[in-house]
C-alpha cells in the first residue's frame, strides 16, 4: 500500500468545495495510516496544483486523454481503476456528488469490490477490527457504522458533512499525468450535448441567499413575494416537497433529500413546516432564518432565527426595509 | 417494449426517529411503508412508456414478504407484474442486492425477452448508497446513465438529461440501457380505486434468492449527534423586517 488516493472534481478550474471536503478525509485517513495523500485529477486543464498542496497532497496524478474533454461517466472510473493498478493504494476516496458517486460506482463494479457512500469517518484496522467507516443514511438522518474489508478500500464522502481544512504544513506536490487505457466502452455512455442556463441565472445549489417557501405560502403565485424578495437579496427561490408536488413550482426549485442540497450564507424558509426530507437539503445552510405562524413548528428545532407571523405579511414588510436600506 | 422498475420498501420517517434496541433498525412498528420518491417517478414513467409504446411494465422489489404491498401500489398505478426477491427482513448491502437483481433479470429474460429499459431510483431512501444501478448494468453489460431527470425515446435508443451544476447534460445512449431516475423525471399520479382493485389480481412471482454479501457489513444504527439552535426569535409580525435586515447584514448578503 502507497498512498491514500483523493478523486476530485473541478468546475471551471477551480475544485469544488464537496472535493476539498473529501480531501480532509483524505487528509486525515493518510495520517492515521501513515501514508501520503495523492490527488487525481480527470482531464485538460491546469492541475490546481497549489490549492491540493495545501490540502497536503504530495502528488497530483492526471489522467490525460482527448476523448476526456466531455465527461464520461466509465472514462472517469477507468482512470481511477488504471492509478489504483499501478499505486495499489490503501484507499480511494472521492465527494459524493452525482458525478463522484456515479464515477465510483462503476469503479467499484469493475473491480467487483465493495463501495461504501456517504461516508463521514474512517478508522482503519486495529488489530482484529476491520476498517469501521461511518456513513449517512435517510441523507444524514441517521448514521450507520459499518465495517468494510476489500483489498482496495472505495468510499465517498457525504457532502457538506465535514468542514474543509487547509493541512497545517503546505506541501508542494508534484505532478504526474498518465494515459489511461480507454476503450470503445469507457467512452458508450458520455455527456452529447450541454444545455446551459439562461445568462445570470444562479443555480439554487450555488445561491448565498435562498428564500424557501413551503405549504404556507398557499398557491403557485403566492411565490411572487418570494421572487421579489429573493431577487432584492440576489438570491434565488427554493421550495418544499408539498410545493413541486403541488405543482406550483418545478422540481428543480425543490430543496431536500430528493432535491437539491442548498448551502447558503443564510435560507430565509417561509411557510415551512420542516419535514425531515426538506431539512436534509437544508443542512449546508450557515444560517437559518424561519418565517411561520406556529412557534412550535419542527423547523424551529433548525432555526437560528425567527420571526413568527404570517409570511404574508411579514415579507412585503421585508421587502420594503430591504429596499430601504439599499435604496434599491 | 418491455421495461423493469426496481422499488425498495422503506418506512415513513416523521419527525423523531426511534432505533430498535439492538441498533440494526428503525423502529417501524407504528410506521407506514413507501418507497423513495425517485422510484415513484420510476414507477409513473414505466407505467407512461407503456401507455406510449405497448408492451409491459414490470416492477421489482428485494425485500421481506411485506414488500408485496410496494408491489401492488406500484401495479395499481398501471404496472403489469410484479416480482418480489423475498428476504427474511434484514437489509442486503449493495453488492449482494445488485447480485440477486442481476440473476433475476437474466431469468425474466431468457423466458420473456429482453427488457429494453431498466429504471432504478438514483439511490435508496433509506440506505442511500447510490450504486445498485450501476452493477447491475455493469454485470449486464448494458450503458447506464444515473441522475436522470427527463428520457425521451428516439430513433438512436434513449435520451437522457440530467441536472449538472450549471444547466444539463446530455446523454444518449442505445437500447437496452439502465437508467437511474431522480425526482422531477414526472409528477406521478395518484392510485384510482379501479387501479387499486385490478392491482390485486395482477400477477406477482415470488423468487427467495440466496445472498452473496460483498465486504461491507452494518454494524450499528445511530443518531447523529445533536445540533440544538438556540433560536433567537426576531418578533412577531411585519415588525419584526428591521430585525431581519440587521441579521442579513450580519450575514453580509445585503
Amino acid at each position: 500500500m502507497s498512498a491514500v488516493l483523493t478523486l476530485v472534481e473541478r468546475d471551471a478550474g477551480v475544485l469544488e468545495s464537496t472535493s476539498l471536503q473529501a480531501l480532509t478525509l483524505g487528509r486525515r485517513l493518510a495520517q492515521r495510516l501513515d501514508l501520503p495523500l495523492h490527488a487525481l485529477v480527470v482531464g485538460v486543464g491546469p492541475p490546481s496544483a497549489s490549492m491540493l498542496g495545501a490540502y497536503g497532497v504530495s502528488v497530483v496524478h492526471i489522467g490525460e486523454h482527448e476523448a476526456l474533454d466531455g465527461f464520461a461517466p466509465k472514462a472517469w472510473a477507468r482512470c481511477v481503476i488504471d492509478l489504483a493498478a499501478s499505486l495499489s493504494p490503501a484507499a480511494v476516496l472521492a465527494a459524493g456528488t452525482d458525478r463522484g458517486q456515479e464515477v465510483m460506482a462503476h469503479a467499484a463494479a469493475e473491480l467487483d469490490l465493495p463501495l461504501v457512500a456517504n461516508t463521514i469517518d474512517v478508522e482503519p484496522a486495529d488489530g482484529d477490527r476491520p476498517w469501521l467507516l461511518t456513513r449517512q443514511r435517510w441523507g444524514g438522518t441517521i448514521l450507520e457504522q459499518a465495517t468494510l474489508e476489500a483489498e482496495i478500500k472505495l468510499l465517498t464522502v457525504a457532502p457538506h458533512a465535514l468542514s474543509a481544512a487547509e493541512a497545517t504544513t503546505r506541501v508542494q506536490p508534484t505532478v504526474e499525468t498518465f494515459a489511461p487505457g480507454l476503450t470503445e466502452q469507457d467512452l458508450a455512455v458520455r455527456v452529447r450535448e450541454r444545455v446551459e442556463p439562461g445568462s445570470g441565472r444562479i443555480s439554487l445549489g450555488e445561491a448565498k441567499v435562498v428564500v424557501g417557501g413551503g405549504r404556507g405560502v398557499g398557491a403557485a403565485d403566492g411565490f411572487r413575494l418570494l421572487d421579489e424578495l429573493a431577487g432584492l437579496l440576489g438570491g434565488v427561490v427554493g421550495c418544499s416537497r408539498v410545493v413541486t408536488n403541488a405543482g406550483w413550482r418545478p422540481h428543480a426549485d425543490q430543496i431536500g433529500q430528493t432535491g437539491t442540497r442548498i448551502a447558503p450564507e443564510i435560507y430565509i424558509a417561509c411557510g415551512i413546516s420542516g419535514a425531515t426530507q426538506h431539512m436534509v437539503g437544508a443542512r449546508g445552510a450557515k444560517r437559518i432564518l424561519v418565517i411561520n405562524t406556529d412557534k412550535d413548528a419542527p423547523i424551529m428545532t433548525h432555526a437560528n432565527y425567527a420571526v413568527i407571523g404570517d409570511l404574508h405579511q411579514v415579507v412585503p414588510a421585508l421587502i420594503e426595509e430591504v429596499r430601504r436600506a439599499t435604496g434599491r | 417494449m418491455q421495461v423493469l422498475v426496481c422499488v425498495k420498501r422503506v418506512p415513513v420517517i416523521g419527525g423523531r426517529i426511534v432505533l430498535t434496541p439492538d441498533e440494526q433498525e428503525i423502529d417501524a412498528r407504528y410506521l407506514g411503508f413507501t418507497v423513495s420518491p425517485h422510484e415513484e417517478c420510476g414507477v409513473e414513467e414505466a407505467v407512461r412508456l407503456i401507455e406510449g409504446h405497448g408492451g409491459a411494465s414490470v416492477v421489482l422489489t428485494l425485500g421481506p414478504p411485506e414488500a408485496e404491498e410496494q408491489l401492488r401500489d406500484a401495479m395499481a398505478l398501471g404496472a403489469d407484474r410484479a416480482i418480489l426477491l423475498q428476504t427474511d427482513g434484514a437489509d442486503w448491502d449493495p453488492m449482494a442486492t445488485a447480485r440477486a437483481i442481476t440473476r433475476t433479470i437474466r431469468d425474466q429474460e431468457s423466458a420473456n425477452g429482453a427488457f429494453d429499459l431498466v429504471l432504478f431510483g438514483n439511490e435508496s431512501a433509506d440506505s442511500c448508497g447510490h450504486q445498485v444501478g450501476v452493477r447491475v448494468a455493469h454485470a449486464l453489460g448494458r450503458p447506464c446513465v444515473t441522475g436522470v431527470k427527463a428520457i425521451e425515446l428516439g430513433a438512436g435508443g434513449v435520451v437522457a438529461r440530467r441536472e449538472a451544476a450549471s444547466g444539463w447534460e446530455v446523454f444518449e445512449v442505445p437500447l437496452p440501457a439502465v437508467l437511474g431516475v431522480k425526482e422531477g423525471l414526472n409528477l406521478p399520479r395518484y392510485p384510482s380505486i379501479p387501479g387499486r382493485l385490478k392491482a390485486k389480481k395482477r400477477p406477482l412471482e415470488r423468487i427467495s434468492p440466496e445472498p452473496e454479501p460483498g465486504g461491507q457489513q452494518k454494524v450499528r444504527l445511530m443518531h447523529p449527534p445533536e445540533r440544538r439552535n438556540a433560536v433567537e426569535v426576531l418578533g412577531s409580525g411585519p415588525e419584526a423586517a428591521r430585525r431581519v435586515v440587521e441579521v442579513l447584514r450580519k450575514a453580509g448578503v445585503l
